[in-house]
Order: C-alpha cells, then sequence, then structure tokens
C-alpha cells in the first residue's frame, strides 16, 4: 500500500498505518449514491477503504444537482452508477469497486450486503431503510444510518458488536401518510453533505477501533439552530432475533414505477376510447374545474376504500388529481386493497396538463 | 417542561419547542408518563397521533410509555426521517 499517499492521517497517533491497514482490508456497501451516498463515498474512497460497493439504479436528474455535488449539468439523465464509479476510479485507482446497478430490494439485498463488513444507508425511503435494518440483522454487519428532512438530520451506528438496532428506536415503518417520503421531502442542499460525512466518519471509526462509534446513540443535527443532540437508547433484545425478512417492505422503490407522464397519456387517448381514468380531487375541485381532453371518474382519494367496486379491475386505471401528490397516494391505497390492479399515477397531475398547454 | 420538536412534530405543532408552564392543565399534574404526555398533545395535535413510530426522549435518554416526567425534565418528540 502507498502509506505516502495516506501520510497526513497515518501520522496521528491515534490513527497510525494499522488502522490504515484496517481500511485497506475492510469493505463497505454504500447504498444510494445520492444526496448523503455521495459525500459518504468521496470520502471513504480518499481514506483508503479497499473496497467499496454501491447500490444505485437511478438517473440523474436537474433537481439532483442541489444536493448531489459530484453529478454535473452534462451528466443530465445519464445513470448514476456509471458517473460515479467514474469519477471515483479517478480519484482512487487502487479501490476494490463494486457495483449493483439495481435497487436494494428483499430478493437481493442478503446476497449483496453478506459482501460488505459494513452497510452505509444512504437510501431515501423508508421501506429500504427497515430492509436494510433487517437484512443487516440476520448476516450480523453493522450499519452506519443517515436520514435527513428539512434542516435537520439523524445519523446513528446500528447493530454494532451487539448494539442496538434502527427498530430499537422506530419500531414499525411509518404509513405513506404518516411522514413524507422520497422527493416530496425538502431538503436544504448542504444537510445531506454534512450528514454524508459524519457517517464516512462514523464507518471509519467503527471498521478501525478509532474513537468511540455512535452506537446506542443518536444524534439530531438542527442546522437551523447549529445544533448537535445525542439521544442515549438501548438494544430491546427481541429486535436482533429476526431470522427472515418480510414477505414486503412496501415499494422499496422511491421512484414510483408505477407512473405515466401526461405526454404518455395524452398518445394512449388518442389511439382508445375507453381509457379509465379515476380524479382523485375533492368533489367541489372536480366540478370546479376538470380538463376537457379527459374524462374522468370522480372518486375522491379518503373515498377510494368504499368505491373500489365502481373501478374495472380488468382495464389499467390512470390515477389523476392537482399535482399528483394525492393520486400517488391512491395508487398505494389501491395497491394495498387490490394487488392485482394494474395502476398508473399521472406524474404532475392537473397542473401538468395545463402547463403543457398553455 | 420544554418539549423539543424534530422533524415532522415540528411541522405539526408550528413551532421548535414547546413550552408547558407547571401552571397548565398538563404542567400541573402530579404524576405524569410518557403516555399521558402522549395522550394530551394528542388531543391538542390530533395529527400527532397518526404518528405509528414516535421516539421519545427524556433528558436525553429514550423513554418507554411508562416512564416519570416531571416539570424540569426536557422531552424531545422524535418521528423518523427518511430523507436521502
Amino acid at each position: 500500500m502507498d502509506f505516502n499517499r495516506y501520510q497526513r492521517q497515518t501520522v496521528l497517533k491515534d490513527f497510525g498505518p494499522e488502522a490504515q491497514q484496517k481500511l485497506k482490508d475492510s469493505s463497505v456497501l454504500v447504498v444510494g449514491a445520492g444526496g448523503l451516498g455521495i459525500p459518504a463515498l468521496l470520502y471513504l474512497n480518499a481514506m483508503g477503504v479497499g473496497t467499496i460497493g454501491i447500490v444505485e439504479q437511478d438517473n440523474i436528474e436537474i433537481t439532483n444537482l442541489q444536493r448531489q455535488v459530484l453529478y454535473t449539468e452534462g451528466d443530465l439523465g445519464k445513470p448514476k452508477i456509471e458517473v460515479v464509479l467514474k469519477r471515483l476510479k479517478q480519484q482512487n485507482s487502487s479501490t476494490n469497486f463494486k457495483t449493483f446497478d439495481t435497487f436494494l430490494t428483499r430478493h437481493n439485498a442478503l446476497e449483496i450486503i453478506a459482501q460488505f463488513d459494513l452497510v452505509v444507508d444512504g437510501s431515501d425511503n423508508f421501506p429500504t431503510r427497515y430492509l436494510i435494518n433487517d437484512a443487516c440483522v440476520i448476516l450480523k454487519k453493522p450499519f452506519v444510518s443517515g436520514a435527513i428532512q428539512g434542516f435537520e438530520g439523524q445519523l446513528s451506528v446500528f447493530n454494532y458488536q451487539g448494539g442496538p438496532t434502527y427498530r430499537c428506536l422506530f419500531p414499525n415503518m411509518p404509513t405513506h401518510e404518516e411522514i413524507p417520503n422520497c422527493n416530496e421531502n425538502g431538503v436544504l442542499g448542504v444537510i445531506p453533505g454534512i450528514i454524508g460525512n459524519l457517517q464516512a466518519l462514523e464507518a471509519v471509526k467503527a471498521i478501525t477501533g478509532v474513537g468511540d462509534v455512535l452506537n446506542g446513540k443518536l444524534l439530531l443535527f438542527n442546522g437551523l439552530q447549529q445544533s448537535y443532540q445525542t439521544i442515549n437508547f438501548n438494544l430491546q433484545p427481541k429486535n436482533t432475533a429476526i431470522k427472515k425478512l418480510l414477505k414486503s417492505y412496501g415499494s422499496e422503490v422511491c421512484e414510483i414505477h408505477q407512473s405515466i407522464s401526461v405526454q404518455e397519456l395524452e398518445k394512449i387517448l388518442k389511439g382508445q376510447e375507453l381509457v379509465q381514468i379515476i380524479d382523485v380531487r375533492t368533489k367541489e375541485e372536480f366540478i370546479n374545474f376538470s380538463l376537457p381532453q379527459v374524462k374522468a371518474l370522480n372518486i375522491p382519494v379518503n373515498e377510494l376504500k368504499g368505491r373500489i367496486k365502481e373501478l374495472n379491475s380488468q382495464s389499467p386505471i390512470y390515477l389523476l388529481c392537482q399535482s399528483g401528490t394525492r393520486s400517488d397516494m391512491a395508487v398505494r391505497i389501491l395497491e394495498e386493497l387490490n394487488p392485482e390492479l394494474e395502476l398508473y399515477n399521472i406524474v404532475g397531475g392537473v397542473d401538468r396538463f395545463l402547463a403543457l398547454h398553455n | 417542561m420544554t418539549i423539543l420538536l424534530f422533524g415532522v412534530t415540528k411541522d405539526i405543532i408550528g413551532c421548535a419547542t414547546l413550552s408547558m408552564p407547571s401552571s397548565s392543565e398538563f404542567g400541573s399534574k402530579k404524576s405524569k408518563t410518557v403516555k399521558e404526555l402522549k395522550e394530551y398533545l394528542g388531543k391538542m395535535y390530533p395529527e400527532l397521533k397518526k404518528l405509528s413510530s414516535l421516539a421519545v426522549a427524556v433528558n436525553n435518554s429514550y423513554a418507554n410509555d411508562d416512564t416519570i416526567i416531571d416539570n424540569f425534565d426536557e422531552i424531545a418528540l422524535i418521528p423518523p426521517v427518511s430523507g436521502g
């Protein structure tokens, strides 16, 4: 190993060549190359982690650039995994990379995670967070968890040397209605940078044994107050008794697969007479304004459960609302009520139709 | 009693910290548990009741429903966040 390269950290009395060798011998899986994953990857790679795995299947979008600082305008539309791999190889040619061009699912999680010593969770949705927890508990792997929302961040190292797990803090996965998920969340660009870097620090400490790992402690960061608060919590032994993954973690993919753009829908509308479109806005909104080119049945989102019989389960169902949020919720509600339905959320809703034609 | 609010609880209640003076209905109660606090807050802010996984910390330690709290304690309401 080129120790000269790492001289500025090996010279540290509490780190030294021994810790550097441990980094070299270690393997770390980073789930998600987004706001958290990018700073974590850049620093883990720079500091000399020998093997780095990356799980990611998204493409780069314009709204990513405000916080995912590795990507450039020229990368828009490209797969994140390709762009990030190219850059990390340039940064450190001695790292061994393993890339997984997929989302983490209950079908691949155990097989992927088993190949690594430690996981850094940089995912952006609850199903993946609970999946990572359960898979790490089953495989007895520690994981460094970071999560952000707005101006705040949370950080902890779970399942480390017999310590508590994510479920010891938050036993059950929140439903989609309880807490905003995925890209509905606002976040100030620099916040994931701070938390992702702290994840890299905790990962290095967990691997090398240097310092005190954030084990059994939850760090709460508030960027507006510039405050860091640490909450202590204990292991609930039942949470380490997990032997297999759940049958379902809900939709593990943040990006909703069952979605359709307004342009695509308009093509379908041109070719077909009968297209089943359900407008899930309120009755008032529906009467007040409906799109002339769309013949929709109005079932407000809170009435779906009681009126599911009005839907034709034999043909695709396109869900519409004003901006695409309630229709997304409608997809999830209907999916739970009847997994056989073919459901599509109309992305951007009525607003997008109007924007397209004005 | 001071209650620090994180994540979505801040949005629901509409501020970053909530003060419960000992003269208030809840503050003046003699013995109080985390469960009672949650029920009291749930009445005032019904949206809070929807949170199935809400961690409560008392003086920087994770608390259970039966943890006793008094007027000098600092409480934190901590929902999970998922963003990345």
